[in-house]
């Protein structure tokens, strides 16, 4: 992968990382506050966010977790490196 | 279950090896207030909790912090993966060198193995959730020390983040502490571990 195209694979990653903080952050008040439904919403908006960008960056680059059941694509991806606490993206 | 997903919460980086910094991180790794400990407090908790948002909040934040075990984890290697073997042994990680590589592992920084003596799961949702408000702060305190310790401007902004997930947390637990005793007010809501013929 060339340098363009790594930076644009990582900023997608960070996007992703970006709205899966919101969805977690919302999810703990939700298990404390199960009856705001403002949150409810920002929380459905976070999580539909997240699931696009998560599926066009392993429609891109290959699975982004084990065992989740999104495709495998065509060669087997998931063992390529760098692994996270490498790139520490 | 539990599924991995291949990218840190939030991006680590560190500006230089620092193998002395390493060695006082480890601390939030398998210390007595580390992350390793927070996680498996949590999860081990979440089983006797009495209702289904405390039981929800345990697994979820339990979860958050394997994810900060994995950034911590990675803030350890980043700091030593580039020294020499005689550079860890002059910053005091010879010990953890000579039995363990570069290996991250769950030590506290003064070579004590992790003991789940660290942590307490009693059953009580009074008390485990008490000590899980304690924890929060421990934690809180233990960052504060490790931002005091470091001017590296990338390893105090992932500090920075790990110290204040710790207050968020605190806050959580607060809201399910008081949930849980207006949840046992309800004389129809038995104490665990009371059987209906007990409590008669």
């Amino acid at each position: 992968m060339n340098g363009t195209h790594l930076k644009e694979k990582y900023e997608l990653l960070h996007e992703i990382q970006k709205w899966r903080f919101r969805v977690l952050e919302l999810a703990l008040f939700l298990d404390t506050h199960p009856d705001d439904s403002r949150a409810l919403e920002d929380y459905n908006e976070a999580a539909k966010r997240l699931h696009s960008l998560q599926r066009t960056y392993e429609e891109r680059y290959g699975p982004l977790m084990n065992f989740s059941g999104a495709s495998g694509g065509h060669t087997w991806t998931w063992i390529e490196e760098p692994w996270p606490w490498e790139i520490g993206t | 279950m539990w599924i991995y997903v291949k990218h840190l919460q939030r991006p680590v980086r560190v500006s230089r090896c620092d193998v002395g910094l390493a060695k006082l991180i480890l601390t939030q790794f398998g210390g007595p207030d580390g992350e390793f400990s927070a996680s498996w407090r949590y999860i081990t908790q979440a089983f006797t909790m009495p209702t289904g948002r405390t039981k929800a909040l345990l697994i979820d934040i339990g979860t958050e912090e394997l994810a900060h075990l994995e950034m911590v984890g990675t803030l350890f290697h980043m700091l030593i993966r580039d020294a020499t073997p005689q550079q860890l042994r002059s910053a005091g990680l010879g010990e953890q060198y000579a039995v363990h590589g570069f290996a991250n592992f769950l030590n506290s920084p003064g070579g004590e193995p992790w003991t789940s003596s660290y942590i307490q799961a009693t059953g009580d949702p009074v008390a485990d959730l008490t000590e899980d408000m304690a924890a929060e702060q421990k934690a809180r305190a233990a960052y504060e020390r490790l931002l005091c310790s470091t001017s590296d401007p990338d390893v105090r902004e992932v500090l920075s983040f790990l110290r204040e997930r710790e207050v968020v947390h605190f806050q959580r637990f607060g809201e399910a502490l008081q949930h849980v005793q207006s949840y046992l007010d309800n004389p129809r809501h038995l104490w665990p571990g009371f059987t209906p013929e007990q409590k008669d």
